[in-house]
């Protein structure tokens, strides 16, 4: 049975950041197009992944997780262009999700993660952090949605954003959205953007560190928190590494 | 060896060093005292090159070389050293890591070749150990949950593994309880007390010059040295008071 969804608009919350110029560049069938992955109970799924290219990028995953089932995810999305990663995650009793998301550019990108969280049943756990560092015109974006279901009690879910600004111009927004019908739940959000810390830089200059090592330093450090809990070194670093060959000549 | 000639700076647009003028020779340690206020941390900041603090005349030259048009990770490949008063803390950055790159950027800088993880390890092992602190805690982001004393005592095994010419040493002594100032101090002597080498030692207090011994003590107020003298004269102001003396 095909379903044809009406094209997003600026009005739907979840696309209030995106960038329609660029959505206008896709066919509309990509609108309908979901990659669906489910978990059976007990298992246990990784994947991390580089995200992003020349042109508009539209991902969007749906995961389906068992009882006990851990699924876990982590992508840096380092596109040139309008890079969206949207994830759709339906927690059975006691499953786990694990989200490690960032984002990182310049010129005039914007690069975002839309994730809606379902805590269907009870005892099911979620964490989601998500680090952003732009500068030019970039924008990073991260609107996370949490759902609780009625009876979906001892949840416990937590969402983690930061940014980092390193010129003036560029951008990120933050958007947490519970939804919570159960009353016995712990449900964290926090969101925080900053600058590079100045005198950081001058004490790593103090002692010999020239400003563009500093600043990849820095900036890893920053956006590590994202790749912390995958357990692969291997794979973080690969995604690390991503990240930051992007970072380039910015000051 | 280093040369300040006449040095007026200003931060935020407001006068802080009125024509500062010093002269510390290799194999000499000089002190700095003063009230507060005075300009002491804006002179080591200055001759860090830290941004916003500004020189608007005067001249600093460090082995002959113009110090003040280089950049600070410049000066310090020149072997300048400069201890802060409040270290700064760097979460998601080793003690290891930092120290690792800054050591061999500066050897790059000097044409020298990268030392290899093991070597480092051996060096920084060495130099903690000098300063009596855990290696464990090099392991630990830069600063990061060091109590006051412990951030001092990191200060100085930094300088010990970057083996500096020159150190500008901003009241390494705040903080400390009495048996951390005794290992600071002797890491401090055993570190820069050497023919070759020079410190200067800025400190509100005499009590770290009961083991580090100055060769020149200096009165700074209102930006400028306004006395100098032999150990006598930190004695004498630990008495008598800055008002009294200078």
């Amino acid at each position: 049975m095909t379903q044809l969804a009406a094209l997003p608009t600026q009005r739907d919350e979840e696309w209030r950041y995106a960038d329609f110029a660029a959505l206008e560049t896709l066919a509309p069938e990509r609108f309908d197009e979901w990659k669906e992955i489910e978990l059976a109970p007990g298992e246990t799924r990784r994947k991390s992944m580089v995200l992003g290219g020349e042109s508009p990028e539209l991902h969007r995953i749906r995961l389906t997780v068992g009882e006990g089932a851990r699924a876990e995810l982590f992508v840096a999305n380092i596109g040139n262009d309008y890079t969206r990663v949207e994830v759709e995650v339906r927690l059975a009793k006691g499953a786990h999700f694990q989200f490690g998301g960032v984002t990182i550019g310049g010129g005039d990108a914007t690069l975002e993660f839309v994730t809606r969280t379902i805590h269907a049943e009870p005892e099911a756990t979620s964490e989601q952090v998500v680090r952003s560092v732009h500068w030019g015109q970039g924008i990073g974006n991260f609107l996370g949605r949490i759902d609780v279901a009625r009876d979906a009690q001892k949840t416990d879910a937590a969402q983690d954003f930061k940014g980092l600004l390193l010129e003036r111009g560029a951008s990120a927004n933050a958007k947490p959205e519970l939804e919570i019908f159960a009353d016995d739940v712990k449900c964290a959000h926090g969101a925080a953007i900053g600058e590079m810390d100045e005198t950081a830089r001058f004490y790593m200059a103090a002692r010999g560190i020239p400003p563009e090592v500093a600043k990849t330093l820095l900036v890893r450090a920053f956006i590590a928190d994202a790749f912390a809990a995958l357990e692969d070194e291997t794979e973080q670093e690969r995604l690390l590494d991503a990240a930051l060959a992007v970072l380039g000549d910015v000051a | 060896m280093l040369e300040i000639t006449n040095l007026h700076a200003t931060v935020g647009g407001t006068p802080i060093l009125n024509g500062l003028s010093l002269s510390v020779n290799a194999g000499e340690i000089h002190a700095i005292m003063g009230p507060n206020g005075a300009g002491k941390s804006t002179l080591a900041y200055v001759l860090g090159g830290r941004p916003g603090y500004e020189v608007t005349g005067g001249s600093v030259t460090f082995n002959g070389q113009d110090l003040l048009a280089l950049d600070p990770h410049e000066r310090a490949a020149l072997g300048l050293f400069l201890g802060f008063q409040y270290p700064v803390e760097i979460p998601g950055v080793s003690n290891v890591q930092f120290l690792r790159e800054a050591l061999n950027a500066q050897r790059k800088a000097r044409g020298g070749e990268p030392l290899s993880g093991g070597e480092f390890l051996k060096l920084a092992k060495e130099q903690a150990a000098l300063l009596r602190m855990d290696m464990e805690m090099l392991k630990r982001p830069v600063n990061v949950g060091f109590s006051g004393g412990e951030k001092k005592r990191a200060e100085m095994v930094q300088m010990g593994i970057l083996d500096p010419i020159f150190a500008v040493l901003d009241e390494t002594d705040s903080g400390l309880d009495i048996d951390a100032l005794k290992i600071v101090g002797e890491g401090i002597n055993s570190i820069m007390r050497r023919p070759d080498k020079g410190v200067l030692l800025i400190t509100h207090y005499q009590r770290l010059l009961d083991y580090v011994k100055p060769d020149v003590v200096h009165v700074l107020a209102k930006g400028r040295i306004v006395k100098s003298g032999g150990p006598e004269l930190a004695l004498e102001l630990e008495r008598e008071g800055y008002e009294a003396v200078a």
